[in-house]
């Protein structure tokens, strides 16, 4: 299921292989057969997946690919590239971005970073890894333009080399600024690693997209909304299903 | 306190749960005095609204008294008497200074499943399911209400619970769906569902001023709550709608029609069973979109077809062919309840709108599985049900020692 084209194909809306379709199709419509022996919300979500399948098979979406799906570059680094909007200058925003020790507020993957010198050129990176490890690097900045752009790179000698780019463009009309991220990094254990880290749920371009959505929460109304701890009838499964539509995965 | 819980598809029950927390500084803790069941609660009961979980509370229409403020609420006081619009605004993104409340970018804390759906997240909601942010609902004793500033809006001293209490939903969006018809003078609009919203619909279009308003239902007791309105009325049942609503517009069409009902429509012949079964899997058609198909063949060339019926997923055989041929438009969305709230309030205070008057059923808390049933087979004219918390007089006894939460 891992899947190494590049090419404009890699990108294209089709990406499923007609044997996939197939197979992913016979899956859905058997849950969905399934669901229909189950009441309840066991069988609603049977059903639902069913349905996510056939909708990928009809449409030709590889689900393989959505659910690992990465976009790769040559040398087999792993790329993501996400956006978002948000109601501020681009200078406020450049502003707390360029201070490194922000990300860990809303970048989840990251235990904290420390900046090593007077105007950040280097700084320190803990993030987390999986299975309750974490991995350390120095970074240096390798582009810093006020108000629109902010690149650096991780050291030679980083479990986990990796280089990023910010750019902060105007958004049109009142709508605030763009934020354009891209990362890149090698994943240890290469292809393999990465497939392993994907399937247990640390897929990067969700992780990516979560943490500009924290960004954008963070910035805008102070903080992140939440429903933990409120007060409910439910009762020992019953939380962790409303935990999985929550999708609170990486918390 | 008591809460109304989701069990399972068809089953709703009152349980003891904890009291809410504030669990934000922008939150605020209210006192619940009246509640009410809305036709949109039916498609949770029904099980239409994918990921509800057994033990959610449920309710999106609920009014009291503020007992407790988070310490960056400035606002909002303690003893203030609020209504609690049922979409979440966050106050501070481009869709909230829009006053496109409805689509509030912030306020949905899981807005992962949204956006699988529809491709983007709306606001989160009260008590309406996961997808809309899994917040606890408000047919309960009390309520977490969050962003209090932003949303908790007090209402005057003079209007009773029940006049201001559907100022939370149905009232704004029977309103906003008359909106949505882009009434001009000597427009004739014809409104699909005579329910608590079709029955604003009517109302609001009036206000806005439509020349006539053409309801459409099955129920007597609905049909004669739109007359009293002002509406004339056809029986779906016993008349052929489509016929019946060209002659009496002189062969033209109403100018703008709107879809009162959503996603559980109920229709005759082979089209309707066809639905029933399809939307019975869930997957096949999460929504049988009758009304949705006959407003928009009904509609005249170049109208408004305004859509404040719920959907949630898929449906059929809408016809596309007629809606972009003759050139209709269609709008539709939840409701933007905050924009319309102080023109509602102005319409109650000058009793140009008595929303009181489609109340036909008045109930505590405890009753609330009657409740729904009542409601959703349209037993014993039920037309809208109000519930009381607080109207059981042990709730009222000191409150025992606190039990170990299970």
């Amino acid at each position: 299921m891992t899947r190494r084209d590049t090419g404009p194909r890699a990108q294209s809306a089709q990406n499923a292989s007609p044997s996939e379709r197939v197979l992913f199709g016979g899956i859905g419509a058997g849950l969905i057969a399934l669901s229909l022996r189950q009441r309840g919300p066991s069988g609603l979500l049977l059903a639902t997946t069913g349905a996510l399948l056939v909708a990928g098979a009809a449409t030709g979406q590889s689900l393989g690919a959505a659910a690992t799906g990465v976009r790769r570059t040559e040398d087999d680094h792993i790329k993501v590239q996400k956006a978002v909007t948000i109601g501020k200058d681009p200078q406020e925003l450049y502003a707390f971005w360029r201070n490194f020790e922000n990300l860990p507020r809303f970048m989840d993957h990251l235990e904290s970073v420390k900046v090593q010198d007077g105007d950040g050129q280097r700084s320190h990176w803990v993030a987390k890894a999986p299975a309750g490890t974490s991995v350390e690097w120095d970074a240096e900045l390798t582009a810093d333009e006020p108000g629109r752009r902010i690149a650096w790179r991780s050291l030679e000698g980083a479990t986990v080399p990796n280089e990023g780019e910010v750019e902060f463009r105007p958004a049109p009309g009142d709508r605030g600024t763009e934020i354009h991220v891209s990362l890149t990094y090698r994943p240890p254990g290469g292809t393999l690693g990465a497939t392993v880290a994907r399937l247990l749920g640390e897929d990067p371009n969700v992780q990516i997209e979560q943490d500009l959505r924290r960004l954008k929460r963070l910035l805008e109304v102070g903080h992140i909304p939440t429903t933990e701890g409120q007060s409910s009838g439910r009762k020992g499964v019953m939380n962790a299903e409303a935990k999985m539509y929550d999708n609170r995965r990486t918390s | 306190m008591k809460a109304v819980v989701w069990q399972d598809v068809g089953r709703v029950g009152v349980e003891t749960v904890p009291d809410p927390q504030l669990l934000q500084p922008t939150d605020a803790i209210v006192r619940v005095t009246k509640t009410a069941i809305c036709g949109s609660d039916l498609h949770l009961l029904d099980g239409y609204v994918p990921s509800m979980v057994h033990g959610d509370i449920v309710g999106h229409e609920f009014m009291g008294e503020v007992v407790e403020v988070g310490p960056e609420v400035r606002r909002v006081k303690v003893g203030d008497r609020v209504i609690v619009p049922f979409p979440i605004a966050c106050g501070k993104c481009w869709y909230c200074e829009k006053g496109l409340t409805s689509l509030c970018d912030n306020s949905n804390p899981n807005p992962g499943l949204a956006e699988k759906l529809w491709g983007y997240s709306p606001a989160g909601l009260y008590g309406y399911s996961h997808i809309t942010g899994g917040y606890a609902g408000g047919q309960a004793q009390f309520a977490r209400t969050v962003y209090a500033d932003a949303n908790l809006y007090k209402v005057p001293d003079g209007l009773t619970d029940e006049q201001v209490l559907f100022l939370t939903d149905i009232l704004p969006t029977g309103f906003m769906g008359a909106e949505h018809c882009q009434i001009e003078p000597g427009d004739v609009v014809a409104v699909f569902g005579c329910g608590p919203v079709g029955l604003f619909g009517i109302a609001s279009a009036f206000l806005l001023g439509a020349e006539r308003v053409i309801a459409i239902d099955r129920f007597p007791e609905r049909l004669e709550m739109a007359r009293t309105y002002g509406a004339e009325t056809i029986n779906y049942e016993e008349e052929n709608v489509f016929e019946l609503l060209k002659e009496k517009t002189g062969g033209r069409g109403p100018d703008s029609v709107m879809d009162a009902v959503g996603l559980e429509a109920q229709a005759h012949g082979f089209l309707g069973v066809a639905d029933a079964v399809k939307q019975t899997t869930r997957v096949l058609e999460s929504d049988r979109p009758h009304a949705l198909r006959a407003a928009i063949m009904a509609c005249r060339k170049g109208g408004t077809v305004s859509v404040p019926g719920v959907y949630g997923g898929l449906a059929d055989k809408i016809p596309v062919g007629a809606f972009m041929n003759k050139g209709l438009t269609m709008k539709t969305g939840q409701t933007h309840v905050h924009r319309y709230l102080d023109r509602l309030t102005g319409y109650i205070e000058r009793g140009e709108i008595d929303p009181t008057r489609i109340i036909t059923h008045r109930l505590t808390l405890d009753e609330a599985p009657h409740a729904y049933h009542i409601f959703k087979h349209k037993h014993d004219g039920c037309i809208k049900c109000v519930l009381d918390p607080w109207a059981d007089p042990r709730d009222h006894e000191p409150a025992p020692a606190p039990q170990a939460q299970g």
